[in-house]
């Protein structure tokens, strides 16, 4: 098993720690993983990316050519990291930050309302758990007791009041996931 | 599960909890993309309350090297990290501790030059690591992580290389290794030096206080004397000629019935371990030789793959082409040797080394 | 005739014992020896022979560790206070003191003296002031006075050209971490006294843990000015020592 994933948005949705938690996950399942991140300006609001692989042999170049599955969440990364799917895989988009949807027809769109779905609940911070949640619908490739324990891992302590919330968000990120074709 | 206590750290905040684990006494820095975590982690740490490590937010880099100086001089464990450009302002610093013979470890996360450059990764500073870039004769050793599982346990080997031969070391690492997140193993706490341990093992030389000794150390690099001076530098450089002995450290990938070979160190060898099974796949025997200390060169390793009949070399760096100059002084003429790389804070792509590779050797 | 004078009951005055037996580079007429010796005699009479780490700078003090018995580092120009900074602070019981001209810390090392004194550090500085660089044959300093000739201000200095000469000890009294700031001078045997003083009370300040001390020396330079080494120290009575006035600048605790 190999996977790897591109996660892709705007500084400030959460791209970064959603690969973070994604990538303790594996850690959690016994996966060897490599979590590699755009960095700099981004950081400070503009766009951001990070590529996870998650591997049950050893991980050669945590830099990647292609990707199993693109998680985007902006019009820019859809655009960019469209072309760079492997022939049967996967693209999630968020509705919200999509404009001109994907075309290609030999991958598998999903798309997930996430950010409807916050901003109607009031609980915005859960934005980029309901997206993983809906990744993991699609690839269980981590069993859900190792991705909570990994999520605990991830955050600080004085997040992990908010497990519950975020549980409960990867739960719903499931249900939301509708494929486009 | 023994994978439960795995973290996943990336390599930026490897360097500082290995720095407190391998029982360092004192770490000096200057904020600088992309290495700041190292600076930011140990604040967070606060090992002063703990191991009694001092951390200390210098002024520049000339400061902090200065400070690693001064540190060194006493017998410490001290260190340093910075990234391209800081680590130009510490190279006159550099060729005081070489000259003074003091132990220390400086990691340098490589960003794109020269001048301000950019803040991704790049491999442009190996010139500069490994052949002075401070000014008279001296080297560094100089180690180079391609993981984050290295980037810890090289804190380590750096310090004990820097003690053992009295020289400082540094960790060539690049932005790319700096901001990754792996999987890491943290070792057991080793103890730090007490000051009397220090004045029992390091009397002969550190600056500490005369204590119990009756003559005074000085460490200076100071010799008006040019015989003097010239005893000084025969000296340093038999040294360094114990280190290119003793110490290389290289790791061969598929390199027992290859053809053709990359060599590749960093963040660019595990792009290009990639390269090789693309390679293999397609039934193009190809190895890697990955040089992990680059300065001393793994050169004897690399003329022996040439002498065995090796087609031809491919030697892929993020940088107009530096090691290449080490990899043909190793094959002497006895196989092509071909150079690719990127510039700029771009990195190449496995199947990006693999087209290079076809046309420049195999055609 | 001198068999019968060099006699240990005959004895009024002996070199300091932390003084080494090498012959001192110095110039006649140059400040160093006297500062050098009063170092010396302080560090003996504090019983700190055994724990003081001492810097020295780039210029003509670039030797000192060669003159005084006890631990020495040798910093690069101008980041002695850099150097102090670390050896203080991973050996807090000691003493450390830097040792610098006025090139070494008021031009080339501003940054890691004004920080170091910011910070707090628990060091000294000896700063010796001759408003000229003696080491490298008589060039400008930061300090030289208007009007001033020098290797490189050859018609004197003129502010349009070459700036103005600048008090760092006063600039340093701004700073909450340096809170013993002192202008000495070595021309007379009363100021000696008292540039003794104000050493030990530095050494004091800084095991204290009391933050940052200089003393300033304000110095003959005789060879850079090119005077005798009476006229030398005229002219610093007449010109020197009214742009640096000596006497306390600073004495003070660290804020809470």
């Amino acid at each position: 098993m190999k996977e790897t994933i591109i996660i892709a948005g705007f500084g400030g949705q959460g791209v970064l720690s959603m690969g973070k938690i994604l990538a303790y996950s594996g850690v959690m399942q016994d996966f060897e993983v490599s979590w590699m991140p755009s960095y700099g300006p981004e950081m400070r609001g503009g766009t951001a990316n990070v590529t996870v692989i998650l591997s049950d042999r050893k991980i050669s170049s945590p830099i990647a050519n292609e990707y199993d599955t693109a998680i985007v969440l902006n019009q820019q990364s859809l655009d960019k990291f469209e072309p760079l799917i492997k022939t049967g895989g996967v693209l999630i988009y968020d509705t919200n930050g999509v404009v001109n949807p994907p075309t290609r027809t030999d991958i598998e769109v999903y798309s997930i309302d996430a950010a409807s779905e916050c901003a109607l609940t009031g609980q915005s911070k859960m934005f980029n758990t309901m997206i993983l949640g809906g990744y993991l619908k699609l690839r269980p490739i981590v069993e859900m007791s190792n991705v909570m324990e990994g999520l605990k891992k991830s955050l600080p302590e004085r997040a992990w009041a908010y497990l519950p919330q975020n549980e409960a968000a990867i739960i719903r990120g499931g249900e939301l996931i509708r494929k486009v074709r | 599960m023994a994978a439960k206590d795995v973290k996943l750290m990336k390599g930026n905040e490897v360097i500082a909890h290995a720095a407190i684990r391998y029982g360092c006494d004192g770490y000096f820095g200057y904020p600088i993309t992309p290495q700041s975590e190292v600076m930011e982690t140990l604040m967070e740490l606060r090992p002063w309350e703990t191991t009694g490590m001092v951390v200390l937010q210098a002024e520049s880099e000339l400061s902090s090297i200065n400070m690693v100086y001064g540190g060194a001089a006493t017998g410490k464990r001290v260190m340093t990290s910075s990234s391209s450009p800081g680590v130009s302002l510490m190279c006159e610093g550099l060729s005081y501790l070489a000259a003074c013979e003091l132990p220390c470890l400086v990691v340098n996360c490589q960003r794109g030059g020269p001048g301000l450059g950019t803040i991704q990764p790049s491999q442009g500073d190996y010139y500069q690591a490994c052949k002075g870039g401070g000014h008279g004769d001296y080297h560094l050793i100089v180690l180079a992580p391609s993981s984050v599982q290295e980037m810890y346990d090289f804190v380590g080997l750096g310090f004990d290389l820097a003690f053992k031969y009295r020289t400082p070391s540094m960790i060539l690492a690049d932005g790319a290794i700096g901001q990754m997140m792996e999987k890491v193993v943290l070792s057991e706490q080793r103890p730090r030096l007490s000051d009397e341990e220090i004045a029992e093992r390091y009397g002969s030389w550190a600056t500490c206080g005369k204590g119990k000794r009756k003559e005074r150390n000085v460490a200076t690099s100071l010799f008006m004397d040019s015989a003097e001076l010239e005893e000084v530098n025969l000296r340093l450089q038999a040294k360094y000629r114990k280190i290119e002995a003793a110490e290389p450290r290289w790791e061969q990938i598929e390199c027992e019935d290859a053809e053709y070979i990359i060599v590749a160190y960093g963040s660019s060898a595990r792009i290009c371990s990639a390269t090789v099974e693309m390679a293999r796949a397609e039934g193009i025997k190809l190895g890697l030789l990955r040089p992990i200390t680059l300065y001393p060169f793994p050169s004897k390793a690399i003329a022996a793959l040439a002498e065995r009949g090796v087609k031809g070399f491919l030697t892929a760096e993020l940088n107009a082409g530096q090691m290449v100059d080490d990899v043909r002084l190793a094959v002497n003429g006895a196989a092509p040797v071909e150079y690719y790389g990127r510039m700029g804070g771009i990195l190449f792509n496995s199947d990006e080394v693999l087209e290079v590779l076809k046309s420049k050797l195999i055609k | 005739m001198a068999e019968d004078i060099i006699k240990a009951e005959n004895m009024v005055y002996d070199k300091p014992r932390l003084i080494t037996d090498t012959t001192m580079h110095y110039c006649p007429g140059c400040s160093h020896g006297t500062v050098h010796k009063l170092v010396a005699e302080v560090i003996d009479e504090m019983c700190l022979e055994s724990n003081t780490v001492a810097v020295s700078p780039v210029g003509c003090s670039v030797f000192a560790y060669k003159y005084i018995d006890v631990d020495w580092v040798e910093a690069a120009h101008g980041r002695a206070c850099a150097v102090a900074t670390a050896v203080k602070r991973l050996y807090p019981q000691n003493l450390v003191f830097t040792y610098q001209g006025d090139g070494d810390l008021a031009a080339i090392g501003t940054a890691e003296t004004i920080h170091a004194a910011a910070r707090g550090e628990n060091i000294v500085t000896i700063f010796i002031n001759n408003a000229i660089y003696g080491m490298t044959g008589g060039q400008m300093s930061p300090t030289t006075l208007l009007g001033m000739k020098s290797a490189t201000t050859p018609c004197g200095r003129d502010s349009a050209l070459n700036g103005f000469p600048y008090k760092i000890a006063d600039m340093l009294a701004h700073l909450d971490g340096a809170t013993y700031l002192t202008r000495q001078s070595v021309h007379t045997p009363a100021a000696v006294r008292k540039c003794k003083k104000a050493i030990r009370k530095a050494f004091e300040n800084s095991l204290a843990g009391n933050g940052y001390s200089m003393v300033e020396v304000v110095a003959a330079c005789s060879s850079g000015w090119k005077l005798s080494p009476v006229e030398a120290n005229r002219w610093m009575e007449e010109n020197l020592i009214p742009a640096y006035p000596l006497g306390d600048i600073k004495s003070s605790t660290l804020p809470k």
